[in-house]
């Protein structure tokens, strides 16, 4: 029953990363991002991550996709080519990185999935406690001061944004 | 239970995706989208060795990364917009004022 719910979110992830590589149209690549934005969502829940999958839908498919969607519809560019002229280069590259580390994933054993034992402790303070009180007895205490900076990222990244896109910055207002 | 190593395969292809998409397209705004998607790559990661190690902190660098995802996506349209009005175009090989 796992199996079947990864499988299905694991395909629809891959088919729509592609698709948002391969669409020629952005808003169609940006919409395939979206999908791809609710079934990572998905697979946070299939791991036990609730709030990280609420996470994920509010912030990602809920403001950044926005933002996104309000760019490419500001810019409204025509159709050009698609591929950069350089692709059979990109192409290679890309399935012989693929390769190496499929490769490098195929060899070695991945001991800890077979300690069950470990497991069932931890879902049992995970059952205790769920998932949202976690991560905030963990946030507030351990990861105060990454906290914190975030925040600072955040301001720091508004002023930035501001900036960039304003216009007529140094010019005497009329 | 689904074993570790499928999500790490997954989170694989679709880092290798994303890395090809940032090398091959031409448009600036799916560049970008490439760059999102190599992040939720690392993200799915991320909470899948969090799960079978038992230890929460991967979920808290998920935040963390999440975070400077958004961040980053702020910043990055705001310098597409400041491109198009000064070139009129968001084709990257126009832009190669800095090419010898």
């Amino acid at each position: 029953m796992a199996t079947l719910f990864f499988s299905y979110f694991a395909g629809v992830i891959v088919l729509a990363s592609i698709l948002v590589v391969a669409l020629r149209n952005p808003v169609y690549s940006a919409l395939a991002l979206l999908i791809m934005f609710f079934h990572v969502a998905g697979l946070y829940v299939t791991l036990h991550a609730e709030f990280l999958a609420a996470v994920q839908i509010i912030v990602y498919a809920g403001a950044i996709l926005v933002l996104y969607l309000f760019v490419v519809m500001l810019l409204n560019v025509k159709r050009d080519e698609r591929y950069h002229a350089q692709y059979p280069l990109g192409a290679v590259l890309g399935i012989t990185i693929l390769t190496e580390v499929l490769l490098l994933i195929a060899q070695h054993s991945f001991s800890k999935e077979t300690a069950t034992a470990s497991l069932g402790a931890t879902d049992g303070t995970l059952a205790i406690e769920g998932n949202t009180e976690t991560i905030g007895e963990a946030l507030y205490s351990t990861y105060l001061f990454p906290f914190e900076v975030a925040s600072l990222i955040l301001l720091v990244a508004m002023i930035g944004a501001i900036i960039l896109a304003k216009r007529d910055l140094f010019e005497a207002h009329n | 239970m689904v074993p570790l190593s499928y999500y790490v395969i997954l989170s694989a292809i679709v880092f290798t995706t994303g890395l090809v998409g940032v090398l091959i397209r031409r448009n600036i705004i799916i560049i970008l989208l490439s760059i999102e998607l190599m992040l939720n790559a690392t993200n799915i990661n991320f909470v899948a060795f969090s799960r079978y190690l038992g230890n929460v902190s991967g979920q808290v660098f998920v935040f963390f990364a999440l975070t400077v995802a958004a961040a980053e996506v702020a910043v990055g349209l705001a310098i597409i917009i400041a491109l198009y009005r000064s070139k009129s175009s968001i084709n990257v090989d126009e832009f190669q004022l800095l090419k010898w």
